[in-house]
């Protein structure tokens, strides 16, 4: 390793060095070269860059240095007489073999590392990405758990045009999520991607993978992390209006606290249908509808439920005042124009809740309490 | 004919002379320019800081999708046209192009597609915002109703460049004067020949392309759609097919410039004239065969992923060889520093950092990294701007003098050549750290890490975005007048355009030229 | 015009139509693109698509005394569901992973019902993951293979047969079958008579 971490130095100060134009302090502490990666296919491709980086870097000066030289040397201003020479057999029979040895140089590696990276048999997990516009859905095939993982609630906030908010003041802006993925250490990840409706796709830099997520189509890719810890990444691939704002998080713990998360997610699931049964109280479903309201509807309704642009405001609203309760939640669940149907997101008692919510919040004060069993699918 | 020409409006609407229209399509590519730089000064500005202080996330989307579409079919292309419609007859001692009421018509469909693929930006549900490369199903199931008139304008781009190259091919080898035989042609004919062979093989490709949204969007087909059929990956192949023969379309014309530039300042005959013109034969027969490098992450198998590495490496060695050539003609030549020249000498060393990206990148197991980040648009915009934009600003310096029969101001020219030179590198090289570091291109805000570079980037872009008004201004004042021109304005150049009057007549070659 | 002589004239119209007829070659190229990547990915299994196999078309006798050659590996085949554009659909399969043996016909179920208060009419689309393996998973009865129309609230079983073929390649030992449900309203599709005919065409081309 510690040949690498040689490299990786020799990288850093390469890439500094290119930027000679500027002071080598004020870099200190940025990333100037690739993310090094906690796996070890990514530890290769890590590897594999550096190998390409010296070869362009060492051809780069060579061939800068001669024309620079011949800058310098070969002006008219020296007094020189041009030289007549206009073609040499050898010398560009010689120019032309040179690049591509090189080229069979780096091929060789490179071969070797792909071969690796698309070799997605005997894994231990299976986790499904659906890339929806715009957040990311996780499936966990062999336990069946399954959640939706949207930007987080300080990120969302700033990000909005004009917030007011400072981006600098929010801990990993754009970055974070609710509901990280989360998988044990040293176990190999399958990553199964698809789309619900664009073309995405996952990246984690550390991680070492990019699948696009295509819709009709599953992908497959895996990462086997060697060391615990939060890895973040995003969607590379322009998905529409928030391609930006939909990132992932992938939490690598030890397979204990792996079991626990899992467990602890089966029973949250177990409760939901449990929820779903029994009669809430009004504040409680408040507090619950805010949340949901938060995370699904603030984007375009506003935090205030006055709505703008295109987005019709709530406040006040027919819909989630003297309007039939049934008809709310019909809105809710299927959708209309260009609001989103939410009937397969949310569950019974996510949609009583924010109903319950949209109607007392804002000023708008009917006073209905919905309960999950008025949702029926 | 005597050297009289029509005046007014008319002598442009109905011009079929390949001056004219030479010019027609130069200031149609600088203004297109200008308003493919305004929508970039405003996506800097919103990346200038974390946070979205400027415009909404669907708005930067249309801002970048329109940037890349005039830039490439408004902006470059059109550029490089004019450059062969001006000096492609001079060169060659043609009178004239071979199908003049035809280069009417291919300019002149221009200014409309043009406004048509701009008026978009003001319809309703807003313009295209699914990227240059208009991805299905984005471009098709999820794009707003003006992605049709957006797909007409295409069609419009492709008929003009497809009749442009009709042109270029025809004059190329009909019109020839006597003696100039094909292997005597100057360089830049030889790549723009070569090139108006790719358009004529690729824009009917995208024609189809576009033609299969249409049909996807609005008569129930599904090229794209899994739902009938159909696989969005198919898009990508069929873009990419028109869409890497493309990006040579806009960079083999302005390997040409600078091979007319460089021999003449360094005094001296271009280096390796045989081996210049195969290696461009073999960099636009490889365009055909690598494409699939656009998209290593959708999911090839890995003797394809294996296959497509390979060959787009490949590409490396014609390309090596020609920055050989222009290094050993610049080698003990007698070299003087012109506008022109310091452009052409900075296209060398820029274009080839596009280059050394362009091999990183080419190579699929690290392609997964830099994907789609901001690595890429720092590779493309090394090879595009001070690539093509650089070789076509040096071509307007070196012929202007021929054009207007002023010299432009030398003073002011090299100022605008260190402002540009300076403030894109600025402006691009540290796109390089923000992909590497892990930023997603395409992005309206990012991660607080990436907030320094891309300050600087932004001050770098608005300083280069400034600098081209100044290109402007010592353009038309050329044009107004200036120190007078002489017929070879430069130290004893090579070719037929200095033998003729500066500024060049009406009609040139009426009689043709005897080649020894 | 200065253009020239007649010659000249002449050898410009023959250019000028050689380009043109180039020109329209490589216009319907583009299209041509389409059958021949259905081809190849169908030979290749290169975007995870099925060879389709009409019912019956399988030869189940041969099949079973593949099964005796291989008594001696097993592949696990996963299953998975998704809907296009949030389908408002229940779906799911009832089995998430079967383990077979290749060779054997098995059949599983998939469960849908439609939440929504209208007909629906859908399409389900296959994909197998890795894509190689995709032409080595044969379906004898599938619900892909036809348009599935719900009534408002309606549910239903629906069934899957399939035969994973001997010679899936022997690094394979997990594949993973996908079905996404697309409404064939949203998506604007063609209807399945179509569909098969651009299957054909795609067929014939191979």
């Amino acid at each position: 390793m510690s040949a690498s971490k040689t490299m990786k130095k020799i990288g850093s100060l390469l890439c500094a060095g290119l930027v000679m134009l500027l002071p080598a302090t004020v870099f200190a502490d940025y990333k100037l070269n690739m993310t090094p990666s906690v796996t070890a296919v990514g530890q290769d491709i890590y590897n594999l860059h550096m190998i390409i980086l010296w070869i362009v870097t060492i051809v780069g000066i060579l061939v800068f240095g001669v024309i620079i030289y011949s800058l310098i040397n070969h002006r008219k201003s020296k007094g020189v007489t041009p030289a007549t020479f206009h073609e040499s057999a050898t010398v560009e029979f010689v120019w032309t073999v040179i690049p591509f040895i090189i080229l069979v140089i780096i091929a060789v590696p490179a071969t070797k590392t792909l071969l690796a990276i698309e070799d997605t048999s005997k894994s231990d997990i299976t986790i499904k990405a659906t890339g929806w516009q715009w957040k990311w859905e996780y499936e966990y095939l062999d336990s069946g758990v399954r959640f939706f993982s949207n930007l987080d609630k300080a990120s969302n906030e700033a990000r909005q045009v004009k917030s007011g908010k400072d981006p600098r003041k929010v801990e990993n802006y754009l970055l974070d999520v609710d509901n990280p993925i989360v998988v044990p250490v040293n176990k190999k990840v399958r990553i199964l991607t698809t789309s619900n409706d664009v073309i995405h796709a996952w990246w984690v830099p550390e991680l070492a993978v990019k699948r696009d997520a295509i819709p009709g189509f599953i992908n497959e890719s895996w990462f086997k992390a060697e060391k615990t810890g939060t890895y973040r990444g995003q969607c590379a691939e322009l998905c529409g209006k928030d391609h930006g704002f939909m990132p992932i998080v992938v939490n690598v713990v030890s397979d204990s606290e792996y079991s626990d998360w899992l467990a602890k997610q089966k029973k949250a699931a177990a409760d939901a249908d449990a929820g779903a049964g029994k009669t809430w109280s009004k504040a409680d479903l408040m507090a619950r509808g805010k949340e949901v309201y938060e995370k699904n509807c603030q984007a375009c309704h506003m935090a205030n439920g006055e709505g703008g642009g295109p987005f019709p405001a709530l406040k006040g609203s027919k819909v989630a005042t003297t309007g039939p309760v049934a008809a709310h939640i019909d809105l809710v669940l299927k959708g209309k124009g260009m609001m989103p149907p939410f009937g397969t997101q949310l569950n019974a008692v996510d949609t009583a809740a924010v109903v319950t919510f949209e109607r007392n919040a804002f000023g708008n004060n009917t006073g209905d309490v919905v309960q999950p069993s008025q949702v029926s699918k | 004919m005597s050297d009289h020409k029509p005046t007014g409006i008319k002598r442009w609407l109905f011009t079929t002379n390949h001056k004219d229209i030479g010019t027609l399509y130069l200031w149609f590519a600088f203004t297109m320019f200008l308003v493919g730089g305004a929508m970039a000064m405003i996506i800097r500005a919103e990346l200038m800081q974390p946070g979205m202080q400027v415009v909404d996330p669907l708005f930067f989307n249309s801002m970048t999708t329109m940037h890349g579409l005039i830039m490439v079919f408004g902006a470059v292309m059109p550029a490089m046209v004019g450059f062969a419609n001006w000096m492609v007859p001079m060169m060659i001692g043609a009178p004239d192009m071979a199908l003049p009421r035809m280069n009417n018509w291919s300019f002149w469909i221009l200014p409309f597609a043009g406004t048509m693929l701009v008026s978009t930006l003001f319809m309703e549900g807003g313009g295209p915002a699914f990227g240059w490369t208009f991805y299905a199903p984005l471009s098709t199931t999820f794009a707003p109703k003006s992605t049709d008139f957006f797909i007409f304008a295409v069609h419009m781009l492709g008929f003009s460049s497809i009749m442009g190259a009709i042109n270029i091919i025809a004059t190329i080898l009909n019109m020839r004067a006597p003696g100039m035989t094909l292997m005597k042609m100057p360089l830049f004919v030889w790549t723009w020949l070569i090139t108006a062979f790719l358009l004529i093989a690729v824009m009917p490709v995208l024609a189809g392309a576009v033609t299969m949204m249409l049909t996807d969007r609005n008569f129930g087909t599904s090229f794209f759609s899994a739902a009938g059929g159909g696989d969005p990956v198919l898009f990508q192949h069929v873009f990419w097919f028109f869409g890497h023969p493309e990006v040579y379309i806009m960079i083999l014309p302005a390997f040409g410039i600078v091979s007319q530039i460089i021999p003449t300042f360094a005094r001296k005959q271009l280096f390796g004239y045989a081996s210049m013109v195969y290696a461009t034969a073999a960099i636009a027969f490889l365009s055909f065969i690598v494409w699939a490098h656009h998209m290593f992450t959708v999911g090839m198998p890995v003797a394809a992923e294996l296959y497509f590495t390979y060959a787009t490496v490949m590409i490396a060695v014609p390309t090596a060889v020609k920055v050989f050539n222009w290094t050993a003609t610049m080698w003990k030549g007698a070299m003087t520093f012109e506008t022109p020249m310091l452009w052409a000498v900075a296209f060398v060393f820029l274009f080839t950092i596009g280059g050394f990206t362009g091999l990183m990148l080419g190579v699929a197991p690290a392609d997964f990294q830099y994907h789609d980040t901001y690595f890429v648009v720092a590779h493309f915009h090394y090879v595009l701007v001070t690539g093509a934009v650089f070789a076509i600003i040096a071509g307007v310096y070196y012929w202007l003098p021929k054009w207007t029969g002023n010299m432009y101001d030398e003073k002011l020219g090299k100022l605008h050549f260190w402002l540009s030179t300076i403030s894109v590198n600025v402006l691009f090289f540290p796109q390089h750290f923000l992909g590497l570091a892990g930023m997603p291109r395409r992005i309206p805000d990012y991660a607080i890490q990436f907030a320094e570079f891309n300050f600087m980037s932004s001050l770098g872009g608005f300083a280069f975005g400034l600098s081209q008004l100044l290109f402007l201004f010592i353009v038309i004042k050329c044009i107004k007048g200036g120190e007078k021109a002489t017929d070879k304005v430069w130290d004893n150049p090579e070719g037929l355009e200095w033998t003729v009057p500066s500024p060049a007549p009406y009609h040139t070659f009426e009689t043709a030229p005897q080649i020894k | 015009m200065s253009t020239g002589n007649n010659s000249q004239l002449e050898s410009n119209q023959r250019v000028t139509r050689f380009l043109l007829v180039v020109v329209v070659v490589m216009f319907c190229f583009g299209f041509a693109l389409a059958p021949m990547y259905e081809a190849l990915c169908k030979a290749f299994g290169i975007n995870g698509r099925f060879v389709e196999i009409e019912q019956g078309v399988y030869d189940a006798d041969k099949a079973m005394q593949q099964v005796k050659a291989d008594r001696d590996r097993q592949v696990t085949v996963q299953f998975t569901a998704s809907r296009n554009q949030n389908l408002q659909w229940e779906f799911r399969p009832m089995e998430t992973s079967v383990v077979v043996y290749p060779g054997e016909v098995r059949e599983v179920k998939y469960y849908a019902k439609n939440l929504t208060g209208k007909t629906v009419v859908a399409q389900a689309v296959p994909s197998v993951s890795p894509g190689q393996a995709a032409k080595y998973f044969n379906k004898i009865e599938c619900f892909c293979f036809t348009q599935q129309t719900f009534k408002p609230g309606e549910a239903k079983e629906m069934p899957l047969r399939f035969v994973v073929d001997g010679k899936l390649p022997k690094k394979i030992s997990t594949l993973t079958l996908a079905y996404t449900f697309f409404d064939t309203d949203q998506a604007g599709t063609k209807s399945k008579a179509q569909v098969d005919t651009v299957l054909r065409v795609a067929h014939n081309a191979k």
